[in-house]
């Protein structure tokens, strides 16, 4: 029992014979080899694999791929520029040092753009109840949020007119 | 997961026909069923994905109330101005289901079909006299839930929408588990003129009124009207998260603190 799924994927229309009951998150890692989207607890509990499915984060472990046929999908690898320059949350994570081990930092990240999306100014508190989705077993937070805060200020003071519309 | 056929109508009336199949299921947002599919303690023959029916979107403002689509996600209830202006209450219960990803996906028809004693929806269908509508007919919110994971709904029917009556003031207060920010106990407060209704989720197997609560709200509408009350400790859910006693505790103090929000 097979289907056909196409979606864009970080801008790319893709296309794959896949059998029904394929998650998303595996379709983008086996389907399309984008491993950048991790599998962490495969129970929607950790975030490790949040996706943007229509520009709303999702975990991609508890989506089917066919559930997002024809979506717009956004993954680690499709928020940095073509020239490589790492997105403003990216960056902040890098600069604040938002990771340790750095597996939930995929997951970390998209959120937290979803996030600045929805809010473009959050405070710590908000960050921390945005990341509710999303566990972090080494850093204990502290950094991540600053980071977030961050990536927030960089994020508008980058496209104030943008964040605005969204 | 075990493999299955999946389908996704266009009409409600495709939709019905579909689900006729023996071991077929309706897939709302999936973050309930899909977990359970992957732990294969599932095995339907069909998913019917009722994400491509327009029938099933949509908030309305209706007699006064709210009618909400089955398929409407907890982001959208929590986000609609709306549902902000006309029930700020429910807004307020959406955006305190789960996390913010699950409510990306998750819908109201979803959740009140699963009828999960620990979720949030529930409450608000017993306290704001909800009415059930169903590709078949129409059922009193009150009449909705049947047990655990058990409700008045037949094999195949399909919830279409969900009618919120507008209270003049009401208010969500949960105390939740941390990890799955389910409810270990919830209490939904409304008022309605002079009625008050007090609906528990969580505390049981199934929602359910207090109506002790409500005798006492009705005659005065501030949390210390509450003093002194309780529900019965007997017959309410145990679990390593809380006992049966601490979560009859748990109804007042969570009773008191919605009657204080809803001001």
């Amino acid at each position: 029992m097979s289907c056909t799924v196409s979606m864009t994927v970080n801008g790319k229309t893709v296309s794959r014979e896949v059998e029904e009951r394929t998650l998303l998150v595996t379709f983008l890692r086996e389907h399309l080899g984008l491993t950048g989207t991790h599998v962490g607890c495969d129970t929607s509990q950790c975030g490790a694999c949040v996706v943007h499915v229509d520009g709303r984060s999702v975990k991609s472990c508890t989506a089917l791929a066919v559930q997002a046929d024809g979506a717009e999908v956004t993954t680690i690898e499709g928020l940095a520029a073509a020239d490589g320059t790492l997105h403003p949350m990216q960056a902040a994570f890098r600069e604040h040092h938002g990771l340790q081990c750095g597996f939930c930092t995929p997951g970390m990240v998209m959120s937290a753009v979803d996030l600045v999306r929805e809010n473009p100014n959050p405070t710590e508190a908000e960050i921390r109840e945005g990341l509710e989705g999303n566990i972090c077993r080494c850093t204990g937070y502290h950094n991540i949020v600053k980071a977030v805060k961050a990536g927030a200020e960089a994020m508008s003071a980058a496209q104030p007119a943008a964040v605005a519309a969204e | 997961m075990y493999a299955f056929t999946y389908q996704r109508p266009k009409s409600l009336a495709d939709a019905a026909a579909a689900i006729q199949a023996e071991e077929a299921k309706l897939l709302g947002g999936g973050q309930t069923l899909l977990p359970t599919l992957k732990q294969r303690l599932a095995q339907p023959s069909d998913l019917i994905d009722l994400g491509g029916i327009a029938e099933l979107k949509g908030i309305r403002e209706a007699d006064g109330g709210l009618e909400i689509g089955a398929f409407a996600r907890h982001a959208e209830v929590a986000h609609s101005d709306l549902v902000k202006r006309v029930i700020p209450a429910l807004a307020s219960l959406a955006e305190g289901i789960g996390d913010r990803q699950v409510r990306n996906m998750g819908t109201l028809g979803g959740s009140i079909a699963n009828a999960d004693p620990s979720a949030d929806y529930p409450s608000a269908v017993v306290a704001l006299k909800a009415a059930v509508t169903t590709d078949r007919r129409t059922i009193a919110g009150d009449d909705f839930f049947t047990g655990m994971f058990e409700t008045a709904l037949e094999p195949g029917e399909i919830i279409k929408s969900v009618r919120f009556a507008r209270p003049d003031k009401a208010a969500y207060a949960k105390f939740r588990n941390p990890a799955s920010r389910y409810a270990i106990v919830g209490v939904f407060v409304a008022r309605f003129g002079g009625e008050v209704r007090v609906a528990v989720t969580g505390a049981a197997g199934s929602v359910f009124r207090a109506e002790a609560f409500e005798s006492a709200l009705a005659a005065d509408f501030r949390a210390d009207a509450l003093n002194g009350l309780s529900v019965e400790a007997d017959g309410l859910n145990a679990d390593i998260h809380a006992s049966a006693e601490y979560r009859a505790h748990l109804v007042t103090v969570m009773a008191k603190r919605a009657v204080a929000a809803a001001g």
